[in-house]
């Protein structure tokens, strides 16, 4: 990176914890480290790592914004550290894990087995018992619908909805925006034989789609600009007027 | 001790590693998967623009078939490949495909009627027909005859891993993340599992597996400029190498991609260029066709980036403060279709660049992107070396790709390699060889081998620091065995790579702790990183001509006389400074497609004496089959067939071509 005499010096301060360490107390760290041009927090955390203190932990992975493992609260705020320039930023950056998941250490949290367990509890699969023979032409989609489909397919599962839910802050069984936007998604894929009384089954209480409280810090974090506003006001009016028909279950009692 | 048993222990939770549990799981064995990240934060997510299958749906791949698949990987790979396996991929490919779309992935559509599409820079009108609506449409890629490349906008690795990750859920495979194999458990004969690192607690622990499948991905961070993952550092087959046994594949091969954001190196996928984008250098000129007439910016990826280095050596790159680059422009795509078909394109170039691709010019120069070698395996996946150690995708040398990958068939070959390799594995769970007779006490003895070397590294105090050998290590490559190479620069990255890996075991820590400890991690990994990086640089060094990726200045012939071979690389004594290097004769009198000239690139090359023999003996067949349909000319020219499970041996049916 090139430098130049007149570049900031940047105060990077850090929330450092390692649980794994009986000797480890929470407590703020500060680096100051120089500004290089298109510099991002990846360079930085890098950086400090290489330079300064290499007991740093923090997770990237593609650095590129796609794989969702960088997600920590950037002045407060969640978001992608990797695709976060500093200049855009003031000179002083608080950097702190993201709330919610277990803690690995420092910037380093457990989203993924967070995200399994949601993963099983919703069944975020396609559910099809078809035989299918792969040998044959595949089964045709209007090529909007596809499209439709990939818009929630995005989710790249970086947990900074799951930080940014103000329910989840008071009721840890909510499913949060992503599991929401993974209802959507399924249920909006013909290939997929679940009904609106199986999602009921899943999303249809407070844990689901009836304990969003609608402060939509997920629409507004989400860093791949997810329609999650519509998708859970569309998913809530749909498991409404299920729940007034009765779902299957609840019908049979 | 802990000891944990499986019948399959699958390492790395990329597509490669999770459609080969899936197909073990399904034949009824118990399979664990081990990853160093979540399995949907693997690098197989950054796959971009698409996937090759020969489904011929879109007027433009009309007529594709496996044939054609077939000869345009073995002409991108400069007869590098083993034809073979090539065979075995094309035909899986479309199923591998339609299985993922029933799985879910939403791949882009045909859609019936007129449309508008940018050829070479000029817009055009296609008109794809009714009977094709709504089947899997295809996208333009390098080095192909047809539009072959399936995709879902630009995010079909992330919409294929995703899919194929839930099918792991739905399949109830444990997947154990933050964990990193270190040694392989294995006799010289056997392979019996590994010694696993967890990446939080430091804790050791032995997996005992009837088959163990490296799927560790690709090598790319020994380079500095790399479009790879920062865990993309080759780790998996480096312990492969480590056995002293198992061999690995024509390290020397390294693809480089094109179209690398500059300077950050982070990909902008072949699909700008296959959608009808441009290169241009500083006079905003079109190079590419004064270069490459016949495929301009769609030659393969290895002339792709050769010729832009060459442009920007007569000095028609852009100067910037860190150095020169070209742009690609992909303005006259207009918003629409960037905004459906590129836009993780275009996010990236807002978030790293600060510009807007509808409207400016992306600057872009190669960077280091994929590796064609890795660890060498039979068709059916297994090492020859190892009984029971069995590879994948990017990790392995299966071999489809020879000297260069064509854009689009590496995610094709995750799916497909783990569909294929996944039921060769369960065949040998259920065969008596994979019965298993190492005691506890002999894999103890590979955990305390590997606590002894961690310990060692822990209480040492030497003098070299890790980041500093890794800096050095991955500017040495970048800089030395790049896109351009030469015996000078070859033999300087050869001894300055002994010399630092020479340094490598006198690096010192600062903490004592072995959990959560980065420091720990960068410094036995470098070490390890330090012998793929001989082993591409040494093999570079000995292959005295030119081919696909690998480019030698003073032997700029492809020589099919004296090379047409593979490079096995193995590491027998640890005390080795240079890995042994042996060769692997490619047989030109049973190949289906005997070496030519590739269709772009250079047109001259030393023939082999059997070529032309070959050739006419295949012309010779043709003619005295005249009228036979194309399955059985190509049975009778190359015979693969049983190479591939049963279930994958089917003929993949087409529009107006209805198989029955």
């Amino acid at each position: 990176m090139n430098r130049q005499a007149d570049n900031r010096q940047l105060q990077i301060n850090i929330l450092r914890y390692n649980p794994q360490d009986p000797d480890s107390l929470p407590r703020m760290q500060l680096y100051e480290i120089e500004e290089a041009d298109n510099m991002t927090l990846f360079m930085v955390l890098t950086e400090i790592r290489e330079q300064q203190d290499p007991s740093l932990q923090f997770d990237f992975v593609c650095r590129a914004g796609i794989c969702g493992s960088c997600g920590m609260l950037i002045n407060g705020r969640p978001g992608l550290a990797c695709r976060t320039l500093t200049k855009n930023m003031g000179e002083k950056v608080t950097l702190a894990p993201l709330p919610t998941f277990e803690l690995i250490a420092d910037l380093s949290v457990n989203t993924g087995m967070w995200m399994r367990a949601m993963s099983e509890h919703l069944e975020t699969w396609l559910h099809n018992n078809e035989e299918l023979d792969v040998d044959k032409l595949e089964q045709r989609m209007e090529p909007e619908l596809a499209e439709q489909i990939y818009e929630l397919d995005r989710c790249i599962e970086c947990g900074c909805c799951v930080a940014a839910c103000g329910t989840l802050q008071m009721n840890d069984k909510f499913i949060g925006a992503v599991g929401l936007n993974k209802v959507a998604r399924f249920r909006l894929d013909p290939r997929d034989q679940r009904d609106d009384a199986d999602y009921f089954e899943l999303v249809g209480d407070d844990n689901g789609i009836f304990g969003c409280m609608s402060l939509l810090g997920c629409n507004d974090l989400c860093p791949k600009d997810l329609p999650l506003q519509t998708q859970i006001a569309f998913l809530r009016r749909k498991m409404m007027l299920m729940g007034l028909k009765g779902s299957r279950k609840h019908s049979s009692n | 001790m802990k000891i944990v048993y499986t019948d399959v222990l699958v390492i790395g939770g990329g597509l490669a590693g999770l459609r080969a549990a899936i197909a073990a799981k399904r034949r009824g064995h118990d399979v664990n998967i081990l990853s160093l990240v979540p399995s949907k934060r693997s690098h197989s997510v950054a796959a971009q623009g698409g996937m090759q299958a020969s489904l011929a749906n879109s007027i433009k791949g009309e007529g594709d078939n496996e044939d054609i698949h077939f000869e345009d990987t073995v002409r991108g790979s400069d007869w590098g490949a083993d034809q073979e396996v090539v065979r075995m991929f094309v035909n899986t490919s479309p199923k591998a495909v339609r299985e993922l779309a029933a799985w879910g992935v939403p791949w882009n559509r045909v859609h019936k009627g007129e449309r508008e599409v940018f050829i070479g820079g000029k817009s055009a009108m296609l008109t794809e027909s009714d009977s094709a609506h709504g089947l899997i449409t295809a996208r333009d890629f390098g080095g192909t005859r047809k539009w072959r490349t399936s995709f879902v906008s630009d995010g079909t690795g992330h919409s294929m891993l995703y899919t194929v990750s839930d099918q792991v859920i739905a399949n109830s495979i444990p997947v154990t993340e933050r964990v990193e194999a270190m040694s392989l458990i294995h006799d010289g004969q056997r392979c019996f599992g590994a010694v696993v690192r967890n990446l939080i607690s430091g804790e050791l622990t032995a997996w005992v597996a009837k088959v163990t499948c490296m799927a560790t991905g690709g090598f790319g961070r020994i380079y500095r400029v790399s479009t790879n993952a920062m865990i993309n550092q080759g780790i998996g087959a480096a312990i492969a190498l480590e056995t002293g046994v198992a061999a690995l594949g024509n390290m020397e091969a390294i693809q480089f991609h094109p179209t690398a954001i500059f300077p950050a190196g982070i990909l902008v996928t072949e699909g700008c260029r296959g959608d009808g984008g441009l290169l241009l250098d500083k006079k905003q000129h079109r190079f590419m066709p004064d270069y490459e007439p016949e495929k301009k910016e769609l030659a393969s990826r290895d002339v792709v980036a050769r010729r832009m280095e060459q442009h920007i050596k007569s000095g028609s790159g852009v100067q910037t403060r860190y150095g020169e680059h070209l742009w690609l422009d992909i303005t006259m795509l207009g918003r629409e279709h960037i905004d459906k078909n590129l836009r993780e394109v275009r996010e990236i170039c807002q978030y790293f660049l600060g510009i807007d691709p509808v409207t400016e010019l992306i600057p872009v120069r190669p960077a280091q992107h994929y590796s064609m070698g890795g660890i060498r395996t039979r068709p059916s996946g297994e090492s020859a070396a190892l009984k029971g150690l069995f590879a994948c995708g990017e990790a392995a040398c299966w071999d489809m790709h020879g000297f260069n990958r064509l854009g689009g068939n590496s995610v094709a070959e995750t799916v497909v390699a783990g569909m294929i390799i996944g039921e060769y594995m369960a065949d040998f769970c259920d065969s008596v060889d994979s019965d298993i007779d190492i005691s506890t006490s002999q894999v103890s003895d590979f955990i305390k081998r590997e606590q002894h070397s961690i310990d060692s590294l822990l209480s040492s105090r030497g003098t070299e620091r890790a980041p500093d050998i890794l800096r050095e290590m991955q500017t040495l490559m970048t800089d030395k065995v790049g896109i351009f190479r030469s015996r000078e620069h070859l033999q300087e990255a050869v001894e300055q790579l002994q010399a630092l890996h020479a340094r490598s075991s006198n690096i010192g820590l600062s903490g004592y702790s072995a959990a959560v400890n980065p420091e720990l991690v960068s410094a036995y990994r470098v070490r390890r990183m330090l012998k793929l990086a001989l082993c591409v640089a040494y093999g570079a060094l000995q292959r005295t001509e030119s081919r696909g990726a690998h480019y030698r200045e003073d032997f700029p012939e492809r020589n099919d006389r004296d090379w047409l071979k593979r490079t096995l690389a193995t590491w027998p004594e640890s005390g080795q400074t240079l890995p042994t290097l042996a060769y692997e004769e490619l047989n030109v009198t049973a190949m289906e497609l005997p070496p030519g000239w590739r269709g772009y690139g250079a047109k001259d090359y030393i023939e082999h004496p059997d070529s032309a023999d070959r050739q006419a003996e295949i012309e010779q067949l043709k003619q005295s089959m005249a009228g036979a349909d194309r399955y059985a000319i190509q049975a009778a020219l190359m015979q693969y067939e049983e190479l591939l499970p049963p279930l994958y041996r089917g003929r993949n049916e087409r529009l107006g071509d209805k198989t029955e």
